[in-house]
């Protein structure tokens, strides 16, 4: 087809495509940039008059409680990563490889959670989580987190360990070495480049989490979109995009890492609906 | 060692069992998951001892199938999601197309392209709402055009009755997810076809008509099945961007939850019953599509 149209018109059209996506893709953000740093920027100037720190300034003093909600969010994730990758990896393994009964039943299991709404799940929890003293606490939120979490992580691994070689592992055991060197030597540098990407997508999972957060922790452990959301919803436009900023960039970091392996890996994007 | 039938050989072999390595994630999620929405069921099903409801009754499911705002949040639910399905598959077919050809600028733009992928729902319901409200960004450059002089004079988009907002931010999310799976289809199937109907005379959108959609149609589909099921159950956007009444499912189910009235409860764990019923079916319909699960 490109062989009648010529060159400056397929330029041309290449670059009015790209004009349109990247447009597209990016006016969305394009204010979440700007307001963080305007001062009164009002209708119907294009550009703030003036720029200022301000939103900054009020957002690192200790009443914005964005360090505490930092850390937080942080401790939450990467609890939720190491607990998902604990019992995940075992799970992912066996699942790929061995004819289980009832195995269709398990995958059932652990694809449920991916599109059954965290919300219902965790309103009917909820009433259990209190009676065994474990709403309103961290280790709560790291629970009700891992219900997506977990899932997604086994769901990637899974497409990792279906495409992994275990003649090696034989090789290895045949010449005397143990479960654990096997498991040090052998597979875990042969899967490590997917569990880097199941350890950050499973990240951003936990990272992204508001209503569950919400009903289970309560008010009492806050995270970065508990702060974001009353800014949101109050329209107060300078906290909301700076806040939207640093609840952004870890998933900029995960982009960065990961770009080339999304495109063609439905596996991944599966779950990845759900952030 | 397979034909040994002392106890020791036995419990070797039951330790190796695969179930064990599954034991732990299985049961992990047979708690929360499980657990979770068979208690939800059950105070669905009006039984709430903590709160003096003891005997089990449909009380719940009448008083909302009966209630004109249960419905209306229904139907708004089924719009929004299935406008934005629509919408996203639509421009999901055309960019997917149009960045198949490999060429420089192309590998930049699929990246860029992949940017809403891990942009949360909060962040994306943030971003519409500086760009579309009626002083936001679009009003600010189309009065610089010249097109409006104040501000009342954009369309109202953010919540408004038809929930433009909404599904302009679930369209911005959800296209490139849609994307990238035709994208992977469309890289897999090559051009050979398209170069061979060319020779035999087909058209531009002959070739796309018959040639490349057919090819496509599974693939989409079951992407388009998922993508419904997920934004059907989903909740801060519209929570954001919507109207306040009748709010989509979940959000009336959020609504009833957090009421002080805590009769309510029953009905919010019914809602929420009504919206897992309609996403597992989804799911149901997406495993016969696709046999593989990974």
């Amino acid at each position: 087809m490109s062989r009648r149209v010529s060159r400056p018109v397929r330029m041309t059209r290449r670059v009015l495509v790209g004009a349109l996506i990247g447009g597209a893709v990016l006016l969305p953000l394009l204010p979440l940039l700007i307001w963080p740093f305007a001062h009164g920027w009002f209708f119907p100037d294009l550009l703030p008059q003036t720029w200022t720190l301000r939103t900054w300034r009020y957002l690192i003093s200790p009443s914005a409680r964005i360090g505490e909600a930092l850390f937080n969010s942080l401790a939450i994730a990467a609890s939720v990563v190491s607990l998902a990758a604990l019992v995940g990896l075992p799970a992912a393994r066996v699942l790929a490889r061995a004819h289980l009964r009832g195995k269709s039943l398990i995958e059932w299991l652990f694809l449920a959670p991916l599109i059954v709404p965290g919300l219902v799940v965790a309103m009917g929890i909820h009433i259990l989580f209190i009676r065994y003293g474990l709403a309103d606490t961290h280790i709560g939120v790291i629970l009700v987190h891992l219900i997506p979490a977990l899932p997604y992580f086994v769901l990637i691994m899974g497409s990792v360990f279906a495409n992994y070689s275990i003649e090696l592992e034989e090789t290895a055991r045949t010449l005397g070495a143990g479960a654990l060197r096997v498991f040090w030597h052998i597979t875990l540098p042969a899967i490590a480049p997917g569990l880097t990407v199941a350890a950050l997508f499973t990240f951003l999972v936990s990272w992204s989490q508001y209503i569950t957060t919400v009903l289970i922790g309560g008010g009492k452990v806050i995270t970065l979109p508990m702060l974001l959301f009353p800014f949101i919803s109050a329209a107060n436009h300078p906290q909301a995009a700076a806040v939207s900023l640093i609840f952004l960039a870890p998933a900029f970091v995960v982009l960065a890492f990961t770009a080339r392996v999304l495109a063609g890996r439905p596996a991944v994007l599966g779950g990845l609906g759900r952030i | 060692m397979k034909g040994s039938h002392s106890p020791r050989a036995a419990l070797l072999r039951a330790l190796r069992s695969p179930y064990w390595w599954l034991a732990p994630a299985v049961l992990l999620l047979l708690i929360l998951f499980v657990g979770g929405l068979g208690v939800g069921f059950a105070q669905s099903l009006n039984y709430f001892p903590l709160i003096g409801l003891n005997s089990p009754s449909l009380r719940a499911y009448t008083a909302i199938l009966t209630d004109r705002g249960f419905w209306a949040a229904l139907g708004l639910t089924l719009y929004i999601a299935l406008t934005s399905t629509v919408a996203a598959t639509a421009l999901a077919l055309g960019t997917a197309v149009a960045l198949r050809a490999n060429h420089r600028l192309n590998r930049w733009l699929t990246f860029i392209y992949q940017i809403p992928l891990p942009v949360p729902h909060l962040v994306a319901a943030a971003g519409i709402a500086m760009l579309l409200t009626q002083s936001g960004l679009a009003a600010r450059v189309l009065y610089a055009t010249g097109a409006l002089e104040r501000p009342d004079q954009f369309p109202a988009l953010i919540f408004d009755r038809a929930h433009v907002g909404v599904i302009l931010a679930y369209t911005w999310k959800e296209v490139p997810f849609i994307g990238l799976v035709i994208l992977a289809v469309l890289k897999g199937v090559g051009q050979e076809y398209e170069e061979i109907a060319q020779t035999l005379g087909a058209s531009a959108w002959q070739r796309f008509r018959y040639v490349l959609l057919p090819l496509l149609v599974p693939g989409i589909v079951a992407t388009t099945v998922i993508v419904f099921a997920f934004l059907f159950g989903s909740f801060e956007i519209p929570l954001l961007l919507g109207q306040r009444y009748p709010g989509t499912l979940p959000v009336a189910a959020w609504r009833a939850y957090i009421d002080p009235d805590l009769a309510r409860r029953p009905e919010a764990m019914a809602m929420g019953m009504i919206v897992t019923v309609i996403v597992v079916a989804l799911l149901a319909v997406y495993r016969r599509l696709v046999r593989r699960a990974w």
